[in-house]
């Protein structure tokens, strides 16, 4: 099948830009300059092309949030802090075809009349950020950032920015503050960053794999791209499968695949053919799914009358044998030490699952701690600024809901029936 | 104006309110922490969930505009659950140690709780987080870490009000903490407001720390004597003792503030007070009844003024008075005893502080009144100099000390008077060296009106009767003008306001009514800007 981002990644000297031009690379970003800023935009509608980061809001859409009025400049924010458990893909995309975003990014910039852009790292991402840092200088140096790109007289700067390392960063709000130097909080909205984003400017915040969509959708028309999809859908989508498989790794499928197929087709089904316990389909904050639920295609509208979502393209494989309560336990770690101690409900509620599922898995779970869990769950779901404690909230309930037995049989024989082994 | 329903109740308010306000203008209150009406919008409680029709999740009203045809419920079970969830949540770490929190009684746990929560408690005591207590971190404030739910409104007035940003949260998760950054205590002159703001026992205020269970305070709205800017304020006392001072929202003075030095005036009611009239004789001090001392001093102005001309006769008076009893002053030297020896300082001892916000260099609350009322600085002068030249017999002074003149400079000037009397709160060099000295009730003991630099006329109301023998300042006066034949009728400080109403021209016009709670400008009172 058709593939937009991967095609040459196995090429190392993707990453440079000669490289990268002699694929015909930058080519999208000369034809944008020929066509009006509006064109692009529509492409960008029509190729149905869907927010990437984890929410799936359509880009096209979001950029026409941006006010009319051209008096105050306008920012970019690429948003490659890539912290959701279970998802590696962005990764992919800086360290081997930087340069797919940095073209997106220019014509992005140029469609939305962009002169500043951010990209903003995740901490760890060390290796990624020094590729994006050289393939920016590259760009740079060949005119394709900077003063008057390509003749065009269109002018962009583009930053990289490393965050230090929080999960909470990765929300947008919250990025921009932590772009802004100060604590990494989400903003109450409204205002929403297209009208006051970063340093009270309008403000655009992308997905790295959502930008380094746009110059295929230039060079191949939005319609060809959605087609690569299914409705509403458009285009192919990077998924990151971990977990006991035989073939670990991204890979650029279409919207259209079944979560079946990614798991044993392309991931190679599990090691030592063992049996799919459970599947959590779009990196940690997503609903688990039981394996009589895998036939559903990866788009958004399958995987939600599933009760789930395809988030961040981040399949976690959870074979038989592993301890469900364990695997929560685990994830609500996550969840109370990231909770970045804004709202009460998430601050407090974060810590409190954490430490009721940790009893169970310990063996000291009480009677009536699985209401517990779901009472709190209730008292957190949707009361909160950003959507941290419904990412906690979501996997906590999803694993209680189809897999209570564990959880019920961890209280009664007060201990874990797997040996706490995971 | 949209018009919008709560609870089934309809009601228009201006463009852009929020559901909060909107829904406290019209009797329902919406229970909430991080919110406070002089800050911006926090939105991190979650306490003020309401559910609003067309929005799939319960909205927070301190952050959601009410628009035309807004269907609001704050009654639903839906809504009741969340906030009784978000007040468990906020709990669940507390340490619930109210029995020795000197928040008990206003705190907004303790309220919410009682209306809202009323729910047994989920969360083992053990597996609670614990942070550290009984923290200086400066200023007049005690942290504990362990009481504080994280609102953030300490954060944002030192950041919004003061500028000086000492405060901010430290951690993530339930190990958030708010506190000062290492080694840099609060340092602003406006640190008392954070334990006002706090709506738990966080920060609570070193000065009132266990001196008086709030729930025994009763609470005189009063104007902080304390400089010229007359913040508005709430004295609390417990029988003839104020335990404190609280700001009094008034938009156009204070808002919600109040200065650290503001905050302590209210000891000048308690301490060095001077509770009995005195009168020196040969060196003798000798404690006399009212009538006896009244008719003394008299007598001895009397004399002066027949033996010398009311010219050797000389009354000071006191910025620390209220315009009422200025107004009398006035009417005592002008009319009673004719002497052209009348003035006022505005001066005080010490360092003057000054900011462009709250706080004046002016140390008094009404030179301003005096100034209105005819009294002036010029006369002042013009008096200490007919005192340095030896040309006054008998001197009336009102207040505690004379303008900026240390103890020495105060006793090497009246060696110079035959006769002083003072009329006085505390006690001095003055009242140590008067030979009449007849003690007026403090401020939360009266009542009467200052007029503060910008020319607002601000009513303070009396808390509870004058302490020991002390006298309200309107009955010293008339007496006095009454032993020397005047004949006065007045019945307490409004029948004065009246009088002076009728004949000051700024203040024509005026009664104590169209003053109401929150003052009214003195027409050509002060410089057109006003407070802030």
């Amino acid at each position: 099948m058709e593939t937009v981002l991967t095609t040459h990644f196995a090429d190392e000297r993707y990453r440079h830009v000669d490289t990268y031009v002699q694929y015909g690379g930058y080519s999208a970003l000369r034809k944008a300059f020929s066509c009006p800023k509006e064109r692009i935009v529509e492409e960008v509608r029509k190729a149905n092309l869907r927010g990437r980061g984890g929410a799936g809001f359509p880009a096209g859409v979001k950029w026409g949030f941006l006010p009319k009025d051209l008096s105050r400049p306008r920012i970019l924010v690429i948003n490659a802090d890539e912290g959701e458990p279970g998802t590696f893909k962005d990764r992919q995309i800086m360290s081997r075809g930087p340069h797919l975003l940095i073209e997106g990014i220019a014509i992005a910039s140029y469609a939305m009349t962009i002169h500043s852009t951010y990209i903003y790292i995740r901490g760890e991402f060390v290796r990624e950020a020094k590729i994006m840092e050289e393939a920016v200088a590259e760009a740079y140096a060949k005119g394709f950032l900077g003063k008057n790109i390509l003749g065009s007289g269109f002018h962009l700067d583009v930053y990289v920015h490393r965050g230090a390392g929080a999960y909470i960063c990765g929300e947008e709000t919250s990025l921009i503050n932590s772009l802004e130097g100060k604590r990494g909080w989400p903003r109450i909205k409204p205002p929403f960053p297209a009208s006051v984003g970063a340093f009270g400017l309008p403000t655009i915040v992308n997905n790295v794999e959502t930008i380094a969509d746009v110059p295929w959708i230039v060079n191949n028309g939005g319609e060809k791209f959605a087609s690569l999809g299914v409705e509403k859908n458009g285009g192919t989508r990077l998924i990151g499968v971990s977990g006991p498989v035989n073939r670990p790794g991204v890979y650029e499928l279409s919207a259209g695949v079944l979560l079946r197929e990614v798991i044993y087709t392309h991931a190679g089904g599990l090691k030592d053919g063992k049996q799919l316990k459970a599947v959590i389909p779009g990196g940690s904050s997503t609903p688990v799914l039981r394996p009589d639920e895998i036939d559903v295609t990866f788009d958004i509208e399958s995987m939600g009358k599933i009760g789930t979502m395809p988030g961040s393209g981040g399949v976690i494989v959870i074979p038989e044998g592993a301890c469900m309560v364990r695997a929560l336990s685990v994830l609500m770690n996550f969840y109370a030490h990231e909770s970045c101690g804004q709202c009460t409900p998430c601050r407090e509620g974060t810590g409190w699952l954490a430490k009721i599922v940790g009893r169970i898995e310990n063996g000291q779970g009480r009677e009536g701690d699985i209401e517990l869990i779901l009472d709190v769950c209730d008292n957190m779901m949707g009361r909160t600024i950003c959507p941290l404690a419904d990412a906690a909230v979501m996997p906590a309930q999803s694993f209680i809901w189809k897999f209570r037995e564990e959880f019920d049989r961890h209280i009664a024989d007060k201990k874990c029936p797997f040996g706490n082994k995971f | 104006m949209p018009t919008f329903t709560i609870n089934g109740m309809t009601a228009s308010v201006p463009d852009g309110t929020m559901i909060l306000e909107a829904a406290r203008q019209i009797g329902i209150e919406i229970p909430h922490y991080c919110y406070h009406p002089k800050l911006s919008i926090a939105g991190n409680c979650r306490m003020c969930l309401v559910e609003v029709e067309k929005f799939p999740k319960l909205q927070i009203s301190c952050n959601t505009v009410v628009t035309e045809g807004m269907v609001v419920r704050t009654d639903t079970e839906k809504v009741r659950k969340a906030v009784t969830g978000v007040l468990e949540l906020m709990l669940i770490h507390h340490p619930i140690d109210c029995p020795i929190c000197d928040q008990a009684g206003e705190c907004g746990l303790q309220n919410y709780y009682m209306k809202f929560g009323l729910h047994k408690s989920r969360y083992a005591l053990e597996e609670k987080v614990h942070k550290k207590k009984v923290q200086d971190i400066g200023g007049q404030i005690v942290l504990d870490a362990e009481r504080c739910i994280l609102c953030s409104r300490c954060v944002r007035f030192l950041r919004e009000v003061t500028g000086t940003c000492e405060m901010e949260f430290f951690s993530r998760s339930d190990h958030s903490e708010i506190s000062i950054f290492p080694g840099r205590p609060l340092n602003n002159n406006y640190t008392g407001n954070l334990a006002d703001i706090c709506p738990v026992g966080a920060l609570t205020n070193k000065d009132f720390r266990f001196k008086c269970r709030v729930w025994f305070l009763k609470s005189a709205d009063s104007i902080c004597p304390g400089c010229a800017n007359g913040c508005n304020v709430m004295a609390d006392f417990k029988g003839d003792i104020l335990y404190r001072f609280r700001p009094r929202r008034n938009d156009a003075v204070n808002r919600t503030w109040l200065c650290d030095a503001g905050r302590l005036e209210y000891k000048k009611a308690n301490d060095y007070r001077l509770l009995t009239p005195v009168i020196r004789e040969a060196g003798q001090a000798i404690a006399a009844a009212w009538d006896a001392a009244l008719f003394t001093t008299a007598l001895r102005l009397r004399e002066a003024i027949e033996a010398h001309g009311p010219e050797s006769v000389a009354v000071i008076a006191s910025p620390q008075s209220s315009n009422e009893e200025l107004f009398l002053v006035r009417k005592l030297a002008a009319e009673v005893v004719r002497t052209p020896y009348l003035g006022f300082s505005s001066l005080t001892p010490g360092r003057r502080l000054e900011d462009d916000f709250l706080i004046k260099a002016d140390k008094n609350p009404n030179s301003q009144g005096a100034r209105l009322l005819g009294i002036t600085e010029e006369g002042f002068v013009r008096t200490v100099k007919a005192i340095s030249e030896g040309r006054i017999r008998a001197l009336l002074v009102f207040g505690s000390g004379l303008a900026d003149f240390s103890d020495g400079e105060t006793v090497a000037l009246l060696s110079r008077v035959p006769f002083v009397a003072q009329v006085a709160t505390n006690e001095g060099a003055l009242s140590r060296a008067a030979h009449a000295v007849l003690p007026s009730a403090s401020f939360a003991e009266r009542g009467g009106t200052f007029t503060n630099f910008a020319g607002r006329v601000q009513r303070f109301q009396p808390g509870f009767p004058p302490r020991g023998k002390a006298k309200n300042d309107i009955e010293v006066i008339a007496g006095l003008a009454n032993q020397l034949g005047a004949g006065w009728k007045f019945a307490g400080e409004e029948s004065v306001f009246r009088a002076l109403a009728e004949t000051a021209r700024p203040f024509s016009g005026m009664s104590y009514e169209s003053i109401g709670d929150l003052g009214r400008e003195a027409r050509d009172g002060g410089p057109p800007s006003g407070g802030r």
